[in-house]
């Protein structure tokens, strides 16, 4: 837990060498390396821009608009921003508890949400460099790649993403921009056509997300080398855990770990969270770093996603999955695990996870029910948190009497990830980058250390992989000296 | 004795004083419009509503009707030209279809669908417009406005109230509340007033409501403009 690298002694002499945008991150994503004459790396820095201008840009909106209005936040996971807005509205229209078909309808929705966004992950963006290798031919290190020499898994890929996004469209409307979730509960329930259309497939679902654990855990398990030291660095942890400590997605308290897995803090209800969390703003970059208050700023930083909440949990509440965990905990050791290409291996056992609840909820008749609002004293506060596919979500609003918005706040994964991505960049480009000159296949090692947190920024339109990489050069006086880009 | 005309061939008939919207209404003929209503006066400003009748454009729902006229309405030249005032009437307010509540529900959308209007065209104009949330039943967010005057008609014809009017000129134009403080909540308007039901967008809008009607049962998911004889 250190800022080495963050900053350069005396960064007017060196390099820089800007990978720019990162290709397989949505959206923005830049990282800057300064050099010496000797190759030596002084300062790492990943740069994120995020969708700053939000929370301005829904003050003085009416609240019942703001659960679809946030789905503009990402292009892919808009699905996590309506359900934490609607959690933090359900507190304003004072419905402490949902009804239980409302309840389970929403799960339904995430569940599907998670499964689709984690096979997109998984399978789209990071098969490539799992199968092929980080410095493979980059003309066959994409999802093209994969399905011309494992078209069975490619095929399995898209498959299990058009299911979630299926799930998604039945419960929200639409597959993207949906309305189901409103403040008190649900617009609609499931028809039986709708529930027995999704029964049909939902065991070939469970069976290609258990073997895409297998398939993770295989290629893991063979490199240990690789897989257990790459980008490397110890840090805390938190998710929100469910009833008795299990895995829970769509709501439980906050729980945060050291990286020796000893408890910060358990059992915080998150409308507190501000007393537990603070955000810093750094000169260099548009995202905040949030940490945790009683650890302060420099030891308090902490993960989350996958990695996060599968070692955070007591217990899976499921069989295939929980066994899954056991496995990996085993394999750890009985400590925490904190290899950030960790992050695949417990991505696939949540998105098995997913699957399971999705299989148990579609034999619940409650679905089906329309009994689906319910609202109570009207409150001027509310936080929503739900954990979203790249980990812990936080929506918070003020509402004033003309039923306007007044303040937001929102912390999104990427965002409580930020010093995380930022180490891991750090020890790559230590480890990798140190003394050589600086090649297509090294620079593709640091992305595919940012992508194992699978950040989430705000836009969908690159996900195959098509997002053009520039490099460039520059030597200590501010030359360009040499400039490498690929399409 | 019964009098007709052709609208894009199809004989029509209708009574002396009928207009060309009213008398095609009646035969179950659709003519994309946003400023008339079959029950009030026409206003004969949006211009969607342009058909030639022999031969020159004229607004159908202040055009009478004359016996033996010919009208051409649903041909690619005046659609052209309806689209393109659809694209205007987008980009001069803040439409914003995915998060607007009146989504499914809303006249301009509807008919930006039935045009088949792929994209805005048109730079947006990203005016600066407040919501006046004042009332404790009805929000008003004048972003989308598009000037069709029919509450400024259902409260002054019907409610006998006056809430609202179109001021400015030109470009300039736009609807205000008639109070000294200019809120809502300094009328007496009420949620059972005319005027709270026939906004076309997304202006006049009941508190608390949202988004409480699913996709798929919208009243355009059921039944797309054009399809319906009234279109409302
Ligand atoms: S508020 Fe609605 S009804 Fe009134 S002028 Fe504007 S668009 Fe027309
Ligand atoms: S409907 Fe005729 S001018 Fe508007």
């Amino acid at each position: 837990m250190t800022y080495n690298l963050e900053t350069a002694e005396h960064p007017e002499r060196l390099r820089r060498v800007a990978i720019d945008p990162v290709s397989r991150v949505e959206g923005h994503g830049k990282v800057t390396i300064l050099l010496d004459d000797q190759n030596k790396v002084h300062q790492v820095r990943l740069h994120i821009v995020e969708f700053r201008g939000f929370e301005k840009f829904i003050q003085g909106r009416p609240y019942w608009e703001v659960p679809v209005m946030v789905q503009r936040l990402c292009g892919i996971c808009p699905v996590s921003h309506h359900l934490a807005a609607s959690k933090a509205l359900d507190i304003i229209v004072g419905a402490k508890k949902l009804t239980p078909a409302a309840e389970k309808l929403r799960r339904l929705m995430h569940y599907g949400q998670m499964l689709q966004s984690h096979a997109l992950h998984f399978f789209h963006l990071c098969s490539p460099d799992l199968l092929f290798g980080f410095d493979s031919d980059v003309t066959k290190r994409n999802i093209v790649g994969v399905a011309a020499a494992h078209p069975e898994i490619a095929k399995r890929g898209v498959l299990l993403r058009k299911f979630g996004q299926e799930v998604i469209r039945v419960t929200a409307g639409k597959r993207v921009h949906g309305t189901g979730a409103v403040p008190g509960g649900m617009n609609k329930c499931l028809t039986v056509a709708e529930r027995d259309e999704l029964l049909k497939d939902i065991y070939h679902i469970v069976q290609w997300s258990r073997d895409a654990v297998h398939l993770i855990q295989k290629v893991h398990i063979q490199d240990p080398g690789l897989y257990n030291s790459f980008g490397i660095f110890r840090s805390n942890f938190m998710s929100i855990v469910g009833h008795n400590g299990d895995l829970d997605f769509y709501h439980g308290t906050l729980r945060a770990r050291d990286d020796n897995g000893k408890m910060i803090f358990d059992g915080v209800d998150y409308q507190q969270y501000d007393k537990y969390i603070e955000e810093e703003v750094r000169s260099w970059s548009y995202m905040k770093f949030p940490y945790f208050k009683s650890l302060g700023k420099e030891h308090g930083w902490y993960k989350v996603g996958p990695l996060a909440r599968v070692q955070n949990c007591n217990q899976i509440s499921t069989p295939f999955a929980e066994h899954e965990r056991k496995e990996f905990v085993d394999y750890a050791g009985g400590t925490p695990m904190h290899a950030p290409l960790a992050y695949h291996w417990t991505r696939m056992i949540e998105m098995l996870h997913a699957a399971e609840v999705i299989k148990d909820l579609l034999h619940d008749d409650d679905l089906l029910s329309d009994n689906l609002m319910v609202e109570g004293e009207r409150q001027s506060e509310g936080v929503g948190v739900i954990e979203a596919p790249r980990g812990t979500l936080f929506h918070h609003y003020r509402v004033d009497e003309n039923d306007l918005i007044t303040m937001a706040n929102l912390i999104v994964s990427t965002t409580n990830n930020n010093q995380a991505m930022n180490e891991a960049v750090r020890h790559v480009a230590r480890r990798y980058l140190n003394g050589r000159e600086v090649t297509e296949g090294l620079l593709n090692h640091i992305e595919v250390a940012i992508r194992a947190f699978d950040p989430c920024l705000s836009c969908a339109t690159h996900a195959l992989g098509k997002m053009p990489l520039s490099v460039e050069l520059i030597d200590p006086e501010g030359q360009l000296v040499h400039s490498l880009s690929r399409s | 004795m019964s009098q007709t005309f052709t609208l894009d061939g199809k004989s029509i008939p209708f009574e002396d004083g009928q207009t060309i919207m009213q008398a095609a209404t009646k035969a179950g003929v659709f003519i994309p419009h946003l400023c008339y209503h079959p029950e009030f006066k026409p206003h004969g400003s949006c211009k969607l509503c342009t058909v030639k009748a022999n031969g020159r454009q004229t607004a159908s729902c202040t055009m009478r009707a004359m016996a033996g006229m010919v009208v051409e309405s649903e041909t690619e030249e005046i659609n052209a030209e309806r689209r393109a005032l659809t694209q205007m009437l987008f980009v001069e307010g803040n439409h914003f279809c995915p998060s607007c509540e009146k989504s499914g529900h809303c006249q301009l959308q509807a008919t930006a669908y039935h045009l088949g209007m792929m994209s805005p065209h048109f730079d947006h104009f990203f005016p600066n417009r407040a919501v006046d949330a004042s009332h404790p039943e009805v929000l008003l967010d004048f972003n989308r406005c598009i000037l069709c005057s029919l509450c400024v008609r259902a409260s002054r014809d019907v409610d006998g109230k006056n809430v609202f009017a179109l001021s400015g000129r030109g470009i300039k134009t736009h609807l205000i509340v008639n109070a000294k403080s200019g809120k809502l909540s300094d009328t007496d308007f009420s949620l059972a007033d005319k005027a709270a039901q026939v906004c076309p967008v997304g202006v006049i809008l009941t508190k608390r409501k949202g988004f409480a009607v699913p996709i798929g049962e919208r009243s355009y998911d059921k039944q797309p403009i054009g399809e319906t004889v009234e279109g409302r």
